[in-house]
């Protein structure tokens, strides 16, 4: 019945009703990238719309009035917004995304030093929890219903409740402040040992970890379990398939479109969603520079940061959606 | 030739300011009762007995410079002769701030961090000492006989970071640039008064003041006015004459300065190395340090001072810069603006238990006026204010306002006064006096409260000297005249003392100035806030200089490490 499944999506394919993969994808990349010409309009839209400006930041209790005049003028905040967004738009099509209002520096220098140290936070985490949830969710599907089932439900339940800051300060308290075996900042200095490396990124990988980690878990074992209970599975259980054949092969890629969504939906949390634990950590990545821009309104960099975010979500939605057409080939027919 | 007791005395003796009248500025002559400290320390006294004649005529100033450089160039050296420090080791630090607004121009900088580098990296003409004195740094001298026109010789033989060297022109430069509109320096209105600065020489420059200022020397000791090298225009790199120069700077993430090993003060620095950045989070940072990742955390709330003192070799480094918070009441405003509800609610304050609740203790007794004890021009001799219920109610009675409610405005922007505000509260209480506290969110506080409010609080960061915060806070055109204050007497004080040379004058109008922000200005100021900060024991020679948390700034240069 499995193979008679597959069989058939390949003999529609090859009829040639759907259309072709390729166009699918095409479409699909068009879509987003609209998506991300309006993301761009709301972006710029919305750090207009924050109220006071950098000029006062930057003077603070030295803003006399004339100050406050001189600056906005150096700083061409003059101009009306739509010149200002054209401006920004034309800049950030030619890889230009202007300089920093509050210290001169160019913000592809300034996000491009902290996007690394993101990425590579987001990279470790990523490495160390999917395999691990997916792994659990599997098993957990496999074994619903088992003390090992409701074991994994109530940890996942808990991880996800502990609110993250709670659980990094009282892991810098017992891990870093009473034991001493770790630090309790995150500075990876340059040219640092694999030893070291590990002690630094231990504390912010085990904290970001557990906040995604219950979330992929469940969503896998939530969609394998649905697909586990529908009749050609159980089709295939009376035909007498082996469960680990039966989980791999014939549930789980009916299952994996629900599972890459939530994958990339934790995934994208791990780029912009991590200010608390940059904050605990003292990691200097880029959605604390985000917010020290929104708090000094300097706006090419909060501009620039949003930016990087949508589309990092929009990539990874996307790929997200590619890997369930792939999977399964049902969804190209709609 | 007289010896040094006998001219310590001579010079201390207010005949002998006569003698000098003309000559010297007010810090310059304060700046002798350093010498109790430091004199006594001096390894070898010959060197400025050989000097006294020669010195006897001319500023004070620079004898105590003298003092300085033969006290192992230390300008700062400690009362209490502690063991000699040691060279080496590394130190790092963390400030409560640090954001990509990070700068190494002088110009910009505007928190605890910045300044921190600024004397890292470059030194001043003047610096601060830890009675608030204005010892020359890069002068020689500063010198002025109508506190006008005023003569700056500088040192000779010192280099800037890239080997330049360092002359009139920088001073110049340096200083110009803050009046320039397009630098849009945070000093400017400070540094406008500076008419006109000019090169005498490659080795003395001269000012001239818009207006007789005698505090010069003290304006020169604002962090703000380092001396950067001519025609600077990239600052990231920090090229200064400062002890330490520029291996690595991030804004926002961290700098990591390195030994001058031509600092021109001979033996300084300690440090070979300084790891400095910024951990915003107040927690993250105590953990930072009780874990021994970082040596020092500057600027940690009270609360946290019992975690540090119960953990094993950590200290807490209390600074009493004169940060306050204060009561604001509108003197013109209708009914808050009574001269009686004004003073009820003056007698209302619970100092003490602002001070032991609300800062737990890190606080000094404040008197409704804002030059705070450790100030030079603090007048002692003015009647501390007490809590007085009875004197309140009669206020009040009188006000016609006994039982009518009032609203005021709290928010954590303006640090602990919610909690000053319930206090307060609970206090009117007593007397049957009923104020409603509005607590607002801190964002926009500043801009849309403070100053607009009529009964609310405020914050006021400490001021370098006590002239530049009463200009900017209670001068009756001052445009932070917080409770509308405006006082003729006042503002001709205000102006007179700048042009007095004579240092218990100009006490003496101080004095005056305090007794009448005390008395008829619409400010409550309960407690000065002190500055804490947090330190492992192994760093030695950490001490308070009270213009601000980690030794006023410029604790890179003094400190080292044991252990």
């Amino acid at each position: 019945m499995a193979e008679a499944t597959t069989a058939g999506g390949a003999r529609r394919h090859r009829i040639g009703a759907p259309p072709p993969l390729a166009a699918l994808i095409v479409r699909r990349v068009a879509v987003s990238l609209l998506l991300l010409l309006a993301v761009s309009v709301l972006v710029f839209a919305g750090t207009e719309m924050l109220p006071g400006d950098v000029a006062q930041m930057i003077l603070g209790q030295g803003a006399t009035p004339q100050a406050l005049a001189g600056l906005r003028a150096a700083l061409h905040l003059g101009e009306p917004a739509w010149l200002r967004y054209l401006h920004w738009l034309w800049g950030l099509l030619h890889g230009n995304a202007g300089h920093s209002l509050v210290n001169g520096m160019s913000v592809a220098t300034l996000v491009g030093r902290r996007l690394v140290n993101s990425l590579r936070l987001a990279l470790f985490t990523t490495v160390v929890t999917v395999p691990l949830a997916l792994l659990v969710g599997i098993t957990a599907a496999i074994w619903r219903g088992t003390a090992y089932d409701r074991v994994v439900n109530i940890l996942t339940v808990a991880t996800v409740s502990v609110p993250e800051f709670l659980f990094a300060t009282l892991a810098v308290l017992i891990f870093a402040v009473r034991l001493r075996w770790l630090p309790a900042l995150s500075l990876v200095m340059r040219g640092a040992s694999f030893a070291e490396l590990l002690r630094a990124y231990a504390l912010p990988v085990a904290t970001l970890s557990l906040a995604i980690f219950a979330q992929m878990a469940r969503m896998t074992r939530a969609a394998l379990v649905n697909t586990l209970a529908s009749s050609y599975v159980e089709m295939a259980v009376l035909k007498g398939v082996r469960p680990v054949r039966l989980v791999l092969r014939h549930a789980l890629p009916n299952a994996l479109g629900p599972v890459a969504n939530a994958v990339a939906l934790s995934l994208s949390f791990l780029l912009g969603g991590v200010v608390i634990v940059e904050t605990v950590f003292s990691y200097p990545g880029l959605a604390k520079l985000m917010v020290d821009a929104v708090s000094t309104r300097d706006m090419p960099l909060v501009q620039a940061c949003a930016m990087i975010f949508c589309t990092a979500y929009l990539l990874l939605v996307l790929v997200a959606d590619l890997v369930a057409l792939l999977a399964n080939p049902r969804l190209r027919h709609r | 030739m007289p010896g040094w007791a006998g001219l310590r005395r001579k010079l201390r003796r207010p005949a002998s300011y006569r003698d000098n009248r003309g000559r010297l500025a007010a810090k310059q002559q304060t700046g002798l009762t350093m010498s109790d400290d430091i004199l006594p320390n001096l390894p070898g006294g010959t060197a400025p007995r050989m000097d006294l004649p020669g010195t006897s005529r001319r500023s004070l100033l620079g004898m105590a410079m003298a003092g300085g450089l033969v006290g192992a160039g230390g300008l700062v050296l400690p009362a209490d002769a502690a063991p000699a420090p040691k060279r080496g080791g590394k130190l790092t630090v963390a400030g409560y701030a640090s954001s990509t607004k990070d700068t190494l121009d002088p110009a910009h900088a505007s928190n605890s961090t910045d300044y921190s580098r600024l004397f890292m990296f470059y030194n001043g003409l003047t610096v601060f000492d830890r009675h608030l004195n204005a010892l020359p740094d890069l002068a020689q001298s500063v010198e002025t006989k109508d506190a006008t026109n005023w003569v700056i010789k500088l040192r000779k033989g010192i280099a800037f970071h890239d080997g330049s060297p360092f002359t009139s022109a920088d001073v110049v430069f340096s200083l110009s640039r803050h009046k320039d509109a397009a630098t849009s320096s945070v000093v400017r209105p400070i540094a406008m008064q500076l008419q006109e600065i000019k090169a005498a020489g490659p080795h003395e420059v001269h000012i001239t003041l818009s207006g007789p200022n005698s505090e010069l020397p003290s304006l020169l000791a604002i962090y703000q006015m380092v001396i950067v090298k001519d025609g600077t225009k990239d600052f990231s790199k920090g090229i200064g004459t400062g002890p330490f120069m520029v291996k690595e700077f991030n804004p926002g993430v961290r700098s990591i300065a390195v030994r001058n090993p031509h600092y021109f003060h001979h033996g300084k620095p300690y440090l070979d190395e300084v790891t400095f950045f910024g951990i915003t989070d107040n927690a993250a940072r105590v953990n930072a340090l009780l874990s021994g990742d970082i040596d020092i955390a500057s600027g940690i709330t009270p609360l946290a001072t019992r975690q540090i003192k119960a953990a094993k070799g950590f200290a807490v480094l209390n600074t009493a810069a004169g940060n306050y918070t204060d009561l604001i009441m509108h003197v013109d405003a209708p009914t808050i603006g009574n001269p009686d509800f004004v003073l009820a609610m003056k007698y209302l304050q619970d100092r003490e238990r602002i001070r032991d609740s609300v800062f737990l203790g890190y606080a000094t007794v404040g008197n409704d006026q804002p030059i705070a004890p450790t100030n030079p021009y603090y007048d002692a001799s003015l009647p501390q204010r007490p809590l007085d219920l009875e004197k309140a109610k009669f206020h009040l009675k009188k006000a016609g306002m006994l039982g009518s409610k009032v609203r005021l405005v709290s928010s954590v922007a303006a640090t602990g006064s919610p909690d000053m505000a319930v206090i307060l509260q609970d206090t009117a209480r007593k007397i049957g006096f009923d104020i409603q506290i509005d607590r607002v969110p801190a964002n926009g506080y500043w801009s849309n409260y403070w100053l607009k409010a009529p009964f609310t609080y405020g914050n006021i960061n400490p001021r370098p000297t006590a002239n530049i915060l009463l200009t900017l806070f209670f001068q009756s055109t001052a445009p932070w005249n917080e409770s509308h204050f405006k006082n003729p007497t006042f503002d001709k004080l205000l102006i007179a003392s700048r042009a007095e040379t004579d240092l218990a004058k100009r006490k003496q109008m101080y004095g005056e100035m305090q007794k009448l922000i005390r008395d008829d200005a619409g400010i409550g100021i309960p407690v000065f806030i002190s500055d804490l900060d947090a330190y492992s024991t192994r760093v030695k020679g950490f001490h308070a200089i009270p213009t601000g948390d980690l030794m006023g700034f410029n604790f890179a240069q003094n400190v080292w490490v044991d252990g």
